[in-house]
């Protein structure tokens, strides 16, 4: 195989590989601290990519702009979500069950809403000049929106680093993830931070679908195919673990853009062949659960 | 448990009721319309659907999210069988229901690995699977074309005919699924339920039934989409896609898991709900989410369940010696 043919895939696997990162480490988030597991997650990705569409492609607000105003508002309607119904059903018995249909009642009212307003046509929206062609590096090419793509992953993981690691926001999200109740009575505002978790791990689910719109079609059916692809990347890493959700994503994101080359049409069965394998040798995931941080 | 067992008046009333079940579907076509045919139809056959996911979710406390994959794999398996291995039907529904099992015995020891949220994650995943083998596999399954005119054979043509060969092969099932959930293998389902660590603290090989009830489970679904592709004549991947499994959970919340025919009834609520709706709009995804959550938020023990704990409280308040307190 040629190496460049190698090196394009490898640069595509990884774009993929952080735009399910942006997702899933919102899931592991919101499953770490909330003790959720959030099923409508894929569907702010949805939201995310058609804010941008609105905001870019119709408003004519700038790209940038537009990306980080799609994000905010997945972020507002995560934390509505969680404020006004997902809290009701806190501490309730069989609560598993009701989280899944809680938060699977809104991928149908998302994907629905989201038809209602704009349709069921593929949208696109174009990337700012800067943006198009390509960086060489040698005789090696990279697309400048990969590029950027993959930056803005690798900038939001560090954030998220420094979020949970060294902020005192991040300290009172790991003693609610260790004890709920324990740092309520140590004086953590816990709802106040279940709302603003909700809302940041949904808005990196926005960024994900904004920043994905301008090279993937933006369809109804996006939030769906996100959250399996998400679901696998945390079974690998292990569900409520950061850095986890880093390693299953770069591992499923290139698992299938090399899968891609040998068997275009079934691609995505290698992610589950290598989730399967997760199961039988590791069932916990690579990256064992030890808090949100690991 | 045992056989010599004094038949006490709950056995009575639920024969009663099982009596008035039968009897009411069984009338249905005497009501001379098409339409309610059709719709009572779809409700045995979902209601089969529904029940046998039951098993799993109600009695063995297994939250599957992937039921979908199995009711799809019994449609395909009879759709394909009749329309290019020209089988008999009489072979292809009981070999739809062994097609169900056998890919719960392949999917079921990778989902059993994992509990919780975990297990329902991996059904999903596993699910999404099928469908999207079954979506293109065009040479074989005739992709997001499904296959349609399966032949069937002259003695079934007939809807009503149909109806009442569907009406004895659901009840069967039902009955077969009762006996399973009274047995003292149902018994060891629920005690897993209620707490597997302690199930295996008995001794008991607590996965072993799990895959067990997994591939009963399987096997009634697929049995489900077997008789729905012999009503329709066709088969279309949308069986196997994931809002099945989400409309089959919903139908079981909503009847109430904890009792048997809970789910059937459910499905017959959902589907006579999404039938009105479809006749008014497209959008009909978002009046099942909105019902869902108004379930969820105010019904915390499904419609039947809660109701029937109204009934029990008011009945409470008017007993007033009475201390016992159902709920």
């Amino acid at each position: 195989m040629d190496s460049n043919l190698v090196f394009t895939q490898l640069i595509g696997g990884l774009t993929s590989s952080m735009t399910l990162f942006l997702v899933a480490s919102g899931l592991t988030l919101i499953f770490g601290v909330v003790n959720v597991f959030n099923f409508a997650h894929g569907s702010f990705y949805l939201l995310g990519a058609y804010f941008a569409y609105q905001l870019v492609s119709v408003s004519g607000v700038g790209f940038w702009a537009g990306v980080l105003l799609a994000a905010l508002g997945a972020g507002a309607a995560g934390a509505v979500m969680e404020f006004f119904f997902l809290r009701r059903i806190y501490g309730r018995g069989g609560e598993a069950g009701f989280q899944i249909l809680l938060t699977y009642s809104f991928i149908l009212i998302i994907d629905d809403v989201v038809k209602m307003i704009w349709g069921t046509d593929y949208k696109s929206i174009s990337r700012p000049e800067i943006l198009d062609g390509s960086l060489t590096i040698g005789d090696l090419f990279i697309p400048r929106y990969d590029a950027m793509v993959i930056g803005m992953g690798l900038l939001v993981a560090l954030g998220m680093w420094w979020l949970i690691r060294k902020s005192r926001f991040g300290r009172n999200l790991r003693a609610i993830s260790a004890n709920r109740e324990m740092a309520s009575s140590l004086g953590v505002n816990v709802p106040v931070a279940l709302s603003l978790v909700f809302g940041l791990a949904t808005a990196l689910g926005g960024l994900s679908g904004a920043l994905s719109a301008p090279v993937r079609t933006v369809t109804p059916g996006a939030g769906v195919e996100v959250i399996i692809g998400s679901m696998i990347v945390v079974v690998i890493g292990g569900l409520g673990n950061f850095w986890g959700a880093l390693v299953g994503a770069f591992i499923i994101g290139e698992v299938t853009a090399f899968g891609i080359l040998f068997l275009p049409q079934w691609a995505i069965l290698f992610a589950y062949a290598v989730m399967a394998l997760v199961l039988v040798f590791r069932p916990q995931g690579l990256l064992m659960k030890r808090g949100i941080a690991g | 448990m045992s056989p010599q067992r004094p038949r006490t008046t709950r056995d009575f009333g639920q024969a009663a009721q099982w009596i008035a079940v039968l009897v009411l579907f069984a009338a249905i076509p005497l009501a001379g319309k098409k339409f309610f045919v059709t719709m009572a139809n779809e409700v045995l056959v979902m209601g089969l659907f529904a029940v046998a996911f039951n098993l799993l979710y109600g009695f063995t406390g297994m939250l599957s999210f992937g039921q979908a994959a199995y009711y799809g794999i019994g449609g395909y398996t009879v759709g394909l069988l009749l329309s290019k291995g020209a089988m008999p039907f009489a072979v292809a529904l009981p070999a739809a229901a062994a097609a169900g099992a056998a890919l719960a015995l392949l999917l079921g020891p990778l989902c059993i690995r994992l509990t919780g949220v975990y297990f329902t994650m991996l059904t999903l995943a596993f699910a999404e699977m099928v469908w999207g083998i079954v979506f293109k596999w065009y040479g074989f399954t005739g992709g997001d074309n499904g296959i349609q005119g399966i032949p069937m054979p002259a003695l079934l043509r007939s809807p009503v005919r149909y109806y009442y060969f569907t009406l004895i092969i659901v009840f069967t099932s039902f009955w077969l699924l009762r006996r399973i959930v009274d047995s003292p293998f149902g018994a060891v389902l629920q005690s897993i339920r209620e707490n597997p660590e302690r199930t295996g603290f008995l001794g008991i090989k607590v996965r072993r039934y799990e895959l067990a009830a997994m591939v009963l489970s399987g096997a009634f679904a697929a049995l489900a989409g077997g008789l729905f592709a012999g009503y329709q004549h066709s088969i279309h991947p949308d069986m196997l896609h994931w809002t099945k499994s989400g409309e089959v959970i919903l139908m079981s919340i909503l009847g109430g898991v904890s009792s048997f025919f809970g789910p059937l009834m459910g499905a017959a609520v959902i589907l006579f709900i999404e039938d009105m709706i479809g006749k008014y709009t497209e959008f009909w995804e978002i009046w099942i989410g909105g019902i869902m959550l108004a379930i969820v938020i105010f019904f915390p023990r499904g419609v039947i369940g809660t109701l029937d704990s109204w009934i029990a409280r008011a009945r409470n308040r008017e007993r007033t010696a009475d201390g016992t307190s159902r709920s």
